[in-house]
């Protein structure tokens, strides 16, 4: 259920993305209750949690890796059952995992285009793909020293990016970032938030970004949802809310938490 | 994707791995020593050059007709085309130890199907060339379906091969069978202008599998595969497909080069092939560059690391000198070859931030 009754008005015909009453269960634990979420085309939706909150239960539903025991997913108006990552990423929802799936041995521009070369058969256009793999790293803002490089000499920051640009351009409209900002350092992490910003600007693709790392979400995130023990608790613009109320929610639930156990010991 | 360093150096915005700060005589040593790391097909191109030129400085034989396409057709063309096929399965993180027994059990096919069966000679060929993919097929069976490790699935496979050759052969050698002499030379043959016949097809093989390599989606998938599985199967590359394919065209080589040993040494010998051909094609594909680590390896390196192995083995029969320290320049130029390898994996891992 969400807290606001704004949020739920929020959810309009346009959304790209609606999940209604969706929950999940594992054996005896519960991980998701009752979930509501939409996203709109352009949009930036942060979603916070701290670890076990449902994060990546939900994060794997949304892109294929597992169904939902109840509820509905709706795409642009159209209820779908995802049946795997592959149905997602044709429908065009394409998540970027911490892991990246680059490939170090090959250069940025054949792992910008891994599975999905361009060919003249029997070889590879390595000429096209290259010059397109530049000019769209380039429209992107994406700062690296050359396509030719070898992925394993980029920098962690640089890799989530190229991880990000093979995701927009083989045509997700809808992208899930899993902690794009772990284990990042500062100018790192600025250039990932550009590149959402830059995203953003260009309104074609959706992002909803996980994390639990809110000071730097909020910056680019249009709007925040807060997922506490399988539920969203809060749904609030991001100029509406700041980290401190964020940190105190997320608190309060910890001393509520606590102190349970302390009375029931 | 050996001038990177240089880029890496002039990049601007954060530094990837720290590059070395100019004017540090340390640093300067070390970008040189990994420039000679990763150009490894122009080092090993430098070795078999020198050695070319020292044996042929200590006999004057050296460069003779005979000798020179026993080197390479004899000698060299067998490593060079059991290592194409260590050479993919290196890149995607499995290797072969059967291959030899297939190099030995493929021409005793060919031998019972025309004389004890009456296959005619083209068919009975293709035949034994169809059990290497079939022995490359059950490696992959084996490895990737049932997921036993590729070392042992191969240890097995290998001996039952062997057995299979021997229980069937009595362990005699036969000869050629007459019938198949005339198309047999051009797989191998000592005589005349059939000579080459051995090299060129070892040559026309490497040029193939270069660029099916470097050039196509099968060859990215590959070492995409080895450098990255879980990466490469996320991003939908049929890993089973490159496997089992990998498996079934190194099972085809041992197939080649049985057929070829037989021709050309005009007898069909049981103690033919086995471990020693298979182990002169991996030490090929590590002399020439091919990390054992899965994601990285050549070609071309592996072509030059066989014609370094064969200069060696042939330089030290023809100036007459004991054969037997042979190994230890061998065992040694393997562990040297792998130092630079593990030397380069490290500065890639290095090179991340």
């Amino acid at each position: 259920m969400t807290a606001e009754p704004a949020a739920a008005a929020g959810a309009q015909d346009g959304d790209v993305l609606r999940v209604e009453h969706v929950s999940k269960r594992f054996g005896a634990v519960t991980a998701l209750t009752d979930v509501n979420l939409h996203l709109a085309k352009g949009e930036v939706l942060a979603l916070l949690g701290d670890n076990g909150a449902g994060k990546s239960t939900l994060l794997k539903i949304l892109c294929g890796f597992q169904p939902p025991d109840t509820g509905r997913i709706v795409l642009n108006g159209e209820e779908v059952t995802l049946k795997s990552v592959d149905h997602a990423r044709e429908l065009g929802i394409d998540a970027v995992y911490q892991d990246l799936a680059l490939i170090n041995q090959l250069s940025v521009y054949h792992n910008m285009y891994l599975n999905r070369e361009k060919v003249r058969w029997p070889f590879l256009s390595n000429r096209v793909m290259r010059r397109e793999a530049r000019e769209h790293l380039e429209a992107m803002g994406v700062n690296i020293p050359s396509v030719d490089v070898q992925v394993a000499r980029l920098s962690g920051g640089q890799r989530q990016a190229i991880a990000v640009a093979r995701s927009v351009y083989s045509d997700a409209k809808i992208l899930l970032l899993d902690e794009p900002l772990a284990a990042m350092g500062v100018k790192e992490a600025a250039m990932i938030l550009d590149l959402v910003r830059d995203l953003k600007e260009h309104g074609q693709v959706s992002v909803i970004i996980i994390a639990h790392n809110y000071g730097q979400v909020l910056e680019v995130c249009d709007r925040v949802n807060l997922l506490q023990q399988g539920q969203i608790t809060f749904d609030k613009k991001s100029s509406e809310t700041s980290v401190v109320e964020l940190t105190n929610l997320v608190v309060a639930e910890y001393r509520a938490a606590l102190e349970a156990r302390h009375r029931s010991a | 994707m050996s001038e990177t360093a240089e880029q890496r150096a002039n990049v601007v915005g954060p530094p990837p791995g720290g590059p070395a700060k100019r004017g540090d005589p340390l640093a300067v040593l070390r970008k040189t020593g990994g420039l000679f790391i990763r150009q490894r097909e122009a080092t090993i191109f430098v070795v078999a050059v020198l050695l070319l030129v020292y044996f042929s400085t200590k006999s004057s034989a050296f460069y003779g007709q005979s000798n020179v396409s026993n080197l390479l057709s004899g000698i060299a063309a067998p490593f060079i085309i059991i290592a194409i096929g260590e050479v993919l399965l290196l890149i995607c993180g499995e290797i072969d130890l059967s291959v030899g027994f297939v190099v030995v059990f493929a021409p005793f096919l060919m031998h019972y199907l025309i004389d004890f069966y009456g296959v005619p000679v083209i068919p009975a060929i293709l035949i034994s060339l169809l059990l290497g993919l079939v022995v490359g097929w059950v490696n992959g069976f084996l490895t990737v379906t049932l997921g036993l490790p590729s070392f042992i699935t191969t240890l097995g496979t290998g001996f039952i091969l062997l057995g299979l050759t021997l229980t069937t052969s009595n362990a005699e050698p036969v000869n050629v069978p007459a019938a198949a002499q005339s198309i047999g030379k051009f797989f191998g043959s000592q005589n005349g202008g059939y000579a080459w016949s051995a090299i060129i097809w070892a040559v026309i093989l490497v040029a193939i599998f270069h660029v099916v390599l470097t050039r196509t989606r099968w060859g990215l998938h590959t070492v995409a595969v080895g450098g990255n599985l879980l990466g490469a199967r996320e991003s939908g590359i049929s890993v089973a497909r490159i496997k089992y394919g990998s498996f079934m065209i190194c099972g085809l080589m041992g197939a080649i080069v049985g057929l070829q040993t037989a021709f050309y040494d005009n007898t069909i010998d049981p103690s033919a092939g086995g471990y020693p051909a298979m182990f002169y094609g991996v030490t090929a594909a590590v002399i020439g560059g091919t990390a054992m680590l899965g994601g990285s390896g050549t070609i071309i390196g592996a072509f030059l690391g066989a014609i370094v192995l064969a200069t060696l083995q042939d330089g030290f029969l023809i100036t007459g000198v004991s054969a037997n320290p042979l190994d230890i320049y061998i065992g040694g130029a393997i562990l040297i070859a792998m130092i630079a390898n593990v030397q380069l994996a490290r500065r890639q891992a290095a090179g991340r931030g």
